[in-house]
């Protein structure tokens, strides 16, 4: 690459901004450890920190936007920014990692065990069956998700959003800026779909199935796992739509365009772990 | 929108210093945050401290003296949390903040404001600890391994604990990132990747250990927090759930955890040893690689703190195994430093005192470490003070004692001054006795049968825990003869030359002495040696 | 092996003298756990020995090759002889200590053909002991009287080690322990047996021992369990296998003579007096004798609107627990009709609460409904 011989690394005034998004995020901590026990200050305290981090959010990401107008990041900064977003996104992986680990071991490991010979001792009546029996203390009936309806749906969706993101990204390249922005507005068109098919599954799920958190094993896993999801593509959501307007406003260039790539990114990141659960909640 | 496309963006980097508070707040200097992270670090460690002196008053002699049980267990809970998420982890993030970028020729980290970012997310959650004292039920008591389902018994203390520890872990993935990118993409040109110094390689190592299991830390807490609140089951059987899931999770996270506070200080030790030795650093390769099979082999013992739940045979002999395997590339890391030390032209200045007060005390613990791996023996020292005993030795002569020594070994290059000798050494010989005046005896204790996190005990304890206690009050009156150092010797320390130790060869040292505030604003071009020796430098720009 | 008692003595060294049986794992009683401490020495020896030669060899080096001695650097840094020598070497020290400790581990975790099985069940804080084939249940709690841990008073030898009824085993039998807990994780160990297993809510372990002589052997709690995890002690008393029978024929015939008949009807002194039994071995751990609670943590009940208004509430809470708080356990599970009601009695008449109310048994049994 071009930049080993870029001498020049560029490096930021002082800002103000961090220390905005510290106040944000101790408001929210603080705020939501009241809110989640019922003190009233506690939605104040959220609300606020929200604001704050959506002022941090605008004022830094503006920042680094003008930064990039004014030509002030060259290779080495692009090739930061690659690392960077990588690194993040691995982080994430992990997270989630830690929330199939919790699938795996209740699935493989505890509901079996509860439901064994020895167990018997506490709870006689028990006999353990993924998904619908899987809590001794569990006496409310429900249904599991089946995985052939929405969610196959929801699947194609996304992967169908992955591939118009590509093809925008092409667009990008090939200099061809109708179609990045019509791609991305497919993109994030689909993505807004997914998760309002999504919304739809969760009111079917809790009115008709009868899940819910509380619902033992299968219900917290299938709930936090999806939920953890479709907050990522929310955010990706988010993040492509900032892009879209960007290029409404004529941001980005063939060669010059890591803001979008690292949302693409982002978004097939997402899209991986929706393969993931599609066949370890939903499927099997 | 408020993407405006004023072009009046912040133009020139490098201006001259700022001034005032602004400086710290807005600080996008690697060196005025790492100085921020070192300050903080040090006063979490006089608060931890502090805990800890709580907890040895209560415990100097059987009966209940000064606390109720209750609030003796949130002493030891966040006596454990702060040293390790506010004391020694930022205190190693500070120096690597500090040092990278003079010991690879980077103008500054790669993510200047992220950089600033990660440091400020520590004080708010500090706070949220603090303030975690004041609610009803106090703070959280579930000691710093929050095992559930006791931490779900607990009441806002616990939330806070937990809102906290998300933000600690936003902090530390962003510092880690930041230093892994500085590390992959901001070397001088004549740089390799094998020509790193140590402490860039153990930075390294540790960021990826970060980054791989401070999201699981995270994602186990939301898990409590949930069940706490939102009515799932993870970690209760009535729903299919397992308290021992949360265990797994945890040390899952916990294992590599206390290698994060190992890694960083075997690093610094590696520069120290040499530098003191007049000799390049014995077996630079296999150090790297030593290092690196310590980061692998961590993510595969986690249930080395559980061999009393009640796992299979089969994973007891797994995790056994896996658990003593390590002691082979750490005996690998402590020979290299001996065959360092072996034949060379040694001196004692206080940073080669703590390097070597932290080489055979580490090995105190490790050794303590393999015989607690055993899972046989596990089973009667598991949960007793031998624990406690153990991880002090790697914690506290491991890791706080390469603080010390890192302190007073690039006091000269951070602040331009000496430090003041005998001082350094009274500090070192004071720590070092009371040190194992406080600590060594809790072999005993756990051997005798006294578990951990008890704010009582059977009278047969009592001759030990007093001696303990004396100790620690010892070792911690000791601490302020640092403190007094540092801060009498940064306004009237002697001036310090470019090259306080004759052959330490880093490239930190090849720059005026105190770093200029804008180091390498133009990359120099290097020719490298062994070990990061810097043969020669062409170029470069500070100002 | 050298014996024991040599092996201490060289631990001890001189000056130490009496204190010589504090510095390792207290006597063992079982096979295992003297299994477990030969091992540890063994383990004490090699890691013992790597640490006098690793550094033997580092102060050396810290005495002959300082500068102040004249000494002149080498400039040497690598030597791949030496550093597989001391690659391998270390992993065959660890062979030769994986394998005793592999057939130990074996060992420690065969509990099959056992003769005894009894049923642990951890509570906050205190153990119950559930002779499974023999029709004995009681909860064995922590005997040192409050005066002794805040005072001075009456301290003995057994300080914090006491309870006021042991688990009883008869010597030469393979005990067989199945392990639960009911609210948090509790670990249940007596070093001198060489146990220790982890207690879990909602899942059962298990673990075995077999005590050869009889005596009294003290352990206590090992995990950390809230509150009062550090007065949760546990003691084993080991009979020969005759008087083991004899004390388990009687506990049996005072089980049957103490059973209660749940319709009969108390009047409220009889109730307030066992009330203020039941609650003091229950209860007081966290709302205190006085009835004032700890603020914060756990609720006064002297004044409290359940405690002096709301009797079905008040019956509720103690029967089937707290929604809101863990902490405040359902009762039901672990006391009687009986008890349930005296200790509700207890509450409603104690303090600042002179309702007069009297709650009788039948009214527990009538609210715990079908629910066994
Ligand atoms: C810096 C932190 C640190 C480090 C480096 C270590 C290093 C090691 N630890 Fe430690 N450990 C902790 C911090 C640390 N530990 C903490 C905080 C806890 C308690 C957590 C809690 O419960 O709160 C703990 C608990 C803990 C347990 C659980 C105990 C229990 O709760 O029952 C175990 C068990 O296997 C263990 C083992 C080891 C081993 C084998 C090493 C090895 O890495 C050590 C390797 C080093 C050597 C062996 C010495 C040098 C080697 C030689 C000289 C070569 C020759 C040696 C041989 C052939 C033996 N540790
Ligand atoms: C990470 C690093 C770290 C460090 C540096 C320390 C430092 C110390 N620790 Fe800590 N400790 C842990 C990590 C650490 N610890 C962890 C993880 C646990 C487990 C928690 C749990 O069970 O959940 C633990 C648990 C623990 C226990 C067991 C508690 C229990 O089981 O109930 C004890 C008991 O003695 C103890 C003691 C000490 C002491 C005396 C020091 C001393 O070294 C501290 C010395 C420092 C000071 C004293 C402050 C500085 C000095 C001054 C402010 C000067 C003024 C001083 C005077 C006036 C005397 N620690
Ligand atoms: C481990 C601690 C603990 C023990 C032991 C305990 N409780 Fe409680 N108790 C609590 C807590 C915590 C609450 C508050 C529950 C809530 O907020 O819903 C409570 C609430 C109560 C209340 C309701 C008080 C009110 O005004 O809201 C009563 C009555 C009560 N307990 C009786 C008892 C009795 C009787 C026993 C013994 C048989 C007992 N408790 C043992 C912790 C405990
Ligand atoms: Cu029960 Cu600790
Ligand atoms: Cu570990």
């Amino acid at each position: 690459m071009e930049h080993s011989e870029q001498t020049h690394y560029f490096v930021p005034d002082p800002s103000r901004w961090p220390i905005i998004g510290s106040l944000a995020l101790f408001c929210l901590g603080l705020g939501a450890a009241l809110a989640v026990n019922s003190v009233a200050a506690g939605k104040f305290g959220l609300l606020l920190g929200f604001g704050i981090l959506f002022w941090m959010l605008f004022g830094w990401f503006g920042d680094v936007i003008r930064e990039s107008l004014a030509g002030r990041y060259h290779g080495r900064e692009d090739h930061s920014f690659r690392w960077g977003m990588g690194w993040f996104i691995f982080s994430e992986v992990m997270f989630f990692a830690a929330f199939f680990g919790a699938l795996y071991y209740v699935r493989v490991i505890s509901v079996p065990e509860l439901g064994n010979e020895v167990h018997k001792l506490l709870y006689p009546d028990f006999s353990a069956s993924w998904p619908l029996q899987t809590g001794p203390g569990i006496t409310a009936r429900y249904q599991a998700m089946g995985a052939w309806g929405l969610p196959a749906i929801n699947t194609l969706i996304l992967l169908s959003s992955g591939a118009t993101l590509t093809w925008a990204h092409w667009g990008l390249l090939s200099g061809n800026r109708r179609q990045l922005a019509f791609g991305l507005g497919v993109t994030v068109l689909l993505g807004v779909s997914f998760l309002s098919l999504q919304m739809y599954e969760y009111a079917h799920a809790m009115h008709e199935l009868g899940l819910s958190l509380a619902a033992g094993a299968y219900g917290m896993t299938f709930f936090m796992l999806t939920g953890f999801h479709g907050l990522h593509v929310l955010l990706g959501a988010i993040m492509l739509s900032v892009m879209w307007l960007r290029v409404q406003r004529g941001h980005f260039s063939a060669q010059h365009h890591f803001a979008f790539e690292a949302a693409a990114w982002y978004w097939h990141f997402v899209d991986v772990v929706w393969l993931i659960l599609f066949v370890f909640v939903y499927w099997l | 929108m408020a993407i405006a496309e004023t072009t009046h963006a912040g133009h020139g980097d490098h201006h001259g210093k700022p001034q005032g508070l602004a400086r710290w707040l807005y600080a996008t200097n690697h060196k005025d945050i790492g100085s921020l992270y070192l300050w903080f670090a040090f006063s979490m460690f006089i608060f931890g401290g502090v805990l800890a002196l709580c907890i040895r008053a209560e415990l100097f002699r059987p009966g209940l003296q000064f606390w109720q049980p209750e609030l003796f267990n949130q002493f030891t809970t966040l006596h454990g949390l702060i040293m390790v998420f506010g004391a020694i982890m930022p205190a190693f993030t500070g120096l690597a903040n500090w040092l990278l970028p003079l010991m690879i020729g980077a103008p500054d980290m790669a993510f200047a404001r992220m950089n600033n970012w990660s440091f400020w997310l520590l004080p708010p959650a500090a706070l949220l600890l603090l303030i975690s004292f004041a609610v009803p039920g106090g703070a959280a008591a579930a000691g710093w391994t929050m095992y559930a389902p006791l931490s779900t018994q607990m009441g806002m203390g616990m939330d806070l604990t937990i809102f906290a520890i998300h933000i600690m872990g936003v902090s530390s993935i962003m510092g880690s990132i930041n230093i892994i990118v500085t590390i992959l993409n901001l070397r001088a040109p004549g740089m390799g990747m094998m020509q790193m110094p140590m402490f860039a390689w153990a930075t390294l190592i540790t960021a990826y250990l970060i980054i791989a299991v401070m999201p699981v830390l995270a994602g186990v807490v939301t898990m409590v927090l949930t069940d706490r609140h939102f009515g799932t089951h993870f970690f209760n059987a009535a729903g299919g759930g397992d308290p021992v899931l949360y265990q797994h999770i945890f040390w899952f996270f916990g294992h590599p955890e206390v290698y994060i506070m190992a890694l960083p200080a075997f690093g610094i030790v590696s520069h120290i040893i040499p530098t003191f030795s007049r000799k390049p650093l014995f077996g630079y390769t296999s150090m790297v690689y030593a290092t690196s099979s310590i980061a692998i082999l961590s993510f595969m013992v986690w249930a080395h703190h559980m061999f009393t739940t009640g796992m299979p045979a089969t994973a007891q002999l797994f995790f056994m195994y896996a658990t003593m395997l390590i002691a082979v590339p750490t005996g690998v890391k402590v020979f290299n430093w001996i065959g360092t030390m072996w034949q060379g032209s040694l001196s004692f200045e206080t940073p080669m005192l703590f390097a070597v007060g932290f080489v055979c005390l580490f090995t105190v613990g490790g050794l303590s470490g393999v015989t607690l791996s055993i899972a046989a023996v596990d089973i009667q020292l598991q949960d007793t003070y031998y624990v406690v005993a153990h991880f002090h030795y790697v914690l506290v002569a491991g890791a706080l004692f390469s603080l010390f020594a890192a302190i007073y070994y690039w006091f000269p290059k951070m602040t331009g001054r000496m430090y003041h000798e005998k001082l350094g050494k009274l500090h070192f010989w004071w720590s070092m006795i009371w040190f194992n005046v406080t600590f060594f005896p809790m072999h005993f204790l756990g051997l005798a049968g006294m578990p951990r996190r008890i704010p009582d005990y059977n009278l047969q304890f009592a001759d030990f825990n007093a001696v303990a206690s004396v100790g620690a009050f010892c070792f911690g009156l000791g601490q302020l003869i640092f403190l007094y150092n540092m801060i009498s010797s940064i306004k009237h320390g002697q001036p310090a030359p470019q090259q306080p130790w004759e052959s330490a060869d880093t490239l930190e040292w090849q720059i005026p002495t105190p770093a200029p505030y804008h180091s390498f604003v133009e990359a120099p071009t290097l020719e490298v040696g062994e070990n990061g020796a810097i043969k020669s430098m062409h170029g470069g720009k500070h100002h | 092996m050298l014996s024991r008692k040599t092996h201490l003595g060289i631990l001890g060294g001189a000056p130490l003298g009496a204190a010589a049986a504090n510095l390792n794992f207290q006597t063992p009683v079982t096979q295992v756990a003297r299994d477990i401490y030969d091992l540890h020495l063994l383990l004490l020896y090699i890691t013992g020995s790597i640490f006098v030669l690793v550094f033997g060899v580092m102060f050396w080096a810290i005495l002959r090759h300082r500068k102040s001695a004249g000494h002149q650097a080498k400039h040497f840094h690598e030597n791949t002889t030496v550093e597989i020598i001391w690659t391998v070497i270390p992993f065959l020290i660890l062979v030769a200590m994986a394998l005793p400790a592999t057939r130990l581990i074996l060992q420690q975790k065969s509990s099959a053909g056992a003769e005894l099985t009894i049923k642990v069940t951890g509570y906050q804080w205190k153990w119950q002991y559930d002779y499974l084939d023999q029709n004995v249940r009681y909860m064995s709690h922590l005997a040192t009287p409050q005066d002794a841990i805040v005072k001075t008073a009456g301290r003995n030898d057994n300080y914090l080690l006491e309870v006021d009824e042991p688990l009883v085993v008869p010597t030469g039998v393979k005990v067989r322990l199945l392990l639960t807990a009911n609210d948090v994780i509790h670990s249940w160990w007596v070093p001198q047996l060489g146990v220790k297993q982890d207690a879990i809510p909602g899942f059962v372990r298990d673990t075995w021992f077999k005590v050869e002589q009889p005596g009294l052997y003290r352990g206590q709690c090992a995990e950390l369990c809230g509150k009062d995890h550090g007065f949760m002690p546990i003691v084993v008393e080991a009979k020969s296998p005759a008087d083991y029978q004899l004390w388990l024929a009687a506990k049996q015939k005072a089980a049957a003579a103490n059973a209660d008949d749940p319709n009969k009807v108390w009047k409220l002194d009889e109730l307030k007096a066992r009330g203020e039994k039941v609650f003091s071995q229950n209860c007081v751990a966290c709302h205190q004798a006085n009835g004032k609670g700890i603020p914060g943590a756990f609720p006064a009940l002297d004044g409290s609107p359940i405690a002096t208004k709301d009797k079905p509430a008040h019956i509720d809470i103690v029967l089937n627990g707290s929604k809101k708080n863990p902490a405040m356990a359902a009762w039901g599970k672990q006391l009687s009709d009986t008890d349930i009601a005296a200790v509700i009695t207890y509450e409603r008449n104690a303090w600042g609460n002179q309702t007069g109310d009297v709650v009788q048994p039948s009214e527990i049994k009538a609210a715990r409904g079908g629910k066994a």
